[in-house]
């Protein structure tokens, strides 16, 4: 196959891969979108094994491996449960990271096959996008492991921080770009090496001191990091479909982190600094002055719920810890032959991922045409009997409007406390992820049920 | 005086930033979660260069070391191109509107 041939069709996948994201504008045309994606894959794979030719051993190899891992990510798909999809979005970063550090690694040791000189005399510009690609992809590597295993719980999810720690992060900075220097220079490949070791380091310094419930923007980060070393093994490669892609995925992460950002008021320089939301000893223990809560049961609730005329439920990050979200969905068909209209708000930031309270929801057959983001339903608030929040907190902290000294002050919350009454469904009345008192939990028209949130929810089911 | 393919490559980059920028805006934020897992689904694309590192050689040094490198990036890409599409095929398999409603 000519090499213009074969450019024409990378080109084809990549506005397969550009109608693939396109699709997802709406969930109708989301499922052909998908479809999209995996032609374009197909045609990128398909043309690369004609372009080589070498229909040998090598090939069967090729063939067999393409298989092994095809089978077990297929495997991975069908059994992970929803519930734990951020982690399985950071586990596959990883994967695509290192996958751009092991293709640099076999184009620097044998740069003949893609033409990009002889070792030890590799073309400059090759040399600088190579080592580009296994820098960012290595970031992108350990970035999205400790990501992983702080939200799979195995790590604790509270910032890691010391002293001179965005310093020594600089300075690896600052070594990176003079190692990159340096291996143009001289060719020698220790330098490589070593910068893929340093970058493997950078990475994990840059999340450990990001807390818990920043994940999402640390999560659409890596998203982004991935994409940007596709882009700098395509440029290597010379390759138009994963110029095209790495700059897709590069700017849709960029994007999906600067929403997350707005959604928390917060500057994405201030996350990535990290140590927000450590545990705050002090505002703690400062709200150790017993105010009165008004503490209600499963009855109480149904009967409040039944008897009104609109429901808004509010879920959180404590929804899919609990796993409740089948449970709050026959509540709320209970509810829906009562003749109550029933409708859920989504918080950007709810949940450890972009989205994640929806695709919960979806799970338990919720139609999405019941589910409104923060700006289509805040003003419904007002006019609703009963707000329902259930594992979410400090997206609802009345504080973010009206004390400028608090660490949220800014942040957009959901208007809950215009509702008529709110349940109020949590554990304790521990302060929030960002460590400080929810004014809500003391409101006249607040009610709080302390318990498990799926217990909660099943207990009210009994009682509607 | 000819132009550089690099320079090329470089605008192509820089377009198809543009084009992300404004197609990802339009997507919907209750579709966040694949799109995630979508982009990352076809960010393994990165799998076209480990197959031309895999077969790179004769048939007798397959197991070069460059080539064993070549190797381990397929099994990795292709775990994320099979694992990403299907798990976003079944994420948006679930997102129905309300039809039957009694």
């Amino acid at each position: 196959m000519s090499a213009n041939l074969l450019a024409v069709f990378y080109l084809i996948s990549g506005v397969l891969f550009i109608l693939a994201l396109r699709g997802l504008s709406s969930p109708e045309t989301s499922r052909q979108g998908n479809l999209f994606g995996i032609i374009g894959m197909a045609i990128a794979i398909g043309v690369t094994f004609l372009s080589v030719g070498n229909f040998s051993t090598g090939f069967l190899y090729v063939l067999g491996f393409l298989l092994i891992g095809g089978s077990a990510g297929a495997f991975i798909a069908y059994k992970i449960p929803m519930t734990a999809m951020p982690e399985l979005v950071a586990g596959f970063h990883s994967l695509v990271g290192l996958a751009a550090v092991f293709v640099a690694i076999s184009a620097f040791l044998n740069p003949e096959v893609f033409n990009l000189g002889s070792p030890g005399n590799i073309k400059i510009a090759s040399l600088i996008e190579m080592s580009f690609g296994a820098a960012i992809g290595a970031i992108t590597f350990t970035g999205s492991i400790i990501a992983f295993l702080k939200l799979r719980g195995i790590m604790s999810g509270s910032p890691i921080t010391f002293l001179g720690q965005h310093f020594l992060n600089l300075a690896l900075g600052l070594i990176l770009l003079g190692l990159i220097f340096y291996l143009c220079k001289t060719q020698v490949d220790t330098w490589f090496w070593t910068i893929i070791v340093i970058s493997f380091l950078v990475g994990v310094l840059l999340i450990i001191p990001i807390g818990g419930a920043d994940m999402p923007v640390v999560i659409s980060m890596l998203n982004s990091y991935s994409g940007w070393a596709a882009a700098g093994i395509g440029f290597t490669l010379e390759n138009t479909a994963l110029i095209i892609t790495g700059a897709l995925v590069g700017s849709s992460g960029a994007i999906l982190s600067y929403i997350m950002c707005k959604g928390m008021n917060r500057s994405f320089f201030n996350v990535i600094l990290g140590g927000f939301g450590g545990t705050d000893k002090s505002s703690s223990s400062k709200s150790k002055e017993q105010k009165p809560v008004k503490n209600g049961n499963a009855d109480d609730a149904a009967f409040l719920m039944k008897n009104a005329a609109s429901v808004i439920i509010v879920p959180g990050y404590g929804m899919a810890v609990a796993q409740a979200q089948h449970a709050l969905r026959e509540m709320v068909d209970s509810l829906k032959k009562n003749g109550v209209k029933v409708t859920y708000a989504i918080h950007p930031v709810a949940g450890r991922m972009p989205g994640h309270m929806n695709v919960l929801l979806a799970e338990a057959n919720v139609p999405y045409d019941e589910v409104f983001e923060l700006e289509e339903i805040n003003n419904d608030f007002a006019n609703c009997d009963v707000a329902y929040v259930i594992g979410a907190n400090d997206v609802t902290n009345p504080v973010a409007k009206t004390d400028p000294q608090s660490p949220i002050y800014g942040m957009p919350i959901l208007d809950v406390e215009k509702s008529k009454s709110v349940l109020f469904v949590k554990r304790s009345l521990s302060p929030g992820y960002a460590g400080i008192d929810n004014d809500l939990f003391y409101r006249d028209n607040t009610l709080m049920l302390f318990a498990d949130a799926k217990k909660m929810t099943e207990d009210i089911i009994k009682n509607l | 005086m000819e132009i550089d393919p690099f320079i090329f490559r470089l605008s192509i980059f820089i377009l198809s930033i543009f084009i992300g920028y404004y197609v990802v805006w339009s997507v919907t934020p209750s579709l966040h979660t694949p799109l995630m897992s979508v982009t990352n689904a076809i960010s393994s694309v990165i799998i076209v260069g480990a197959i031309i590192a895999g077969l790179a050689g004769d048939f007798g040094n397959i197991f070069d070391t460059a080539n064993i490198f070549g190797f381990l990036a397929i099994i990795l890409a292709a775990v994320n191109i099979f694992g990403g599409f299907l798990v976003t095929q079944r994420m948006l398999a679930m997102y129905r509107k309300k039809k039957k409603d009694k």
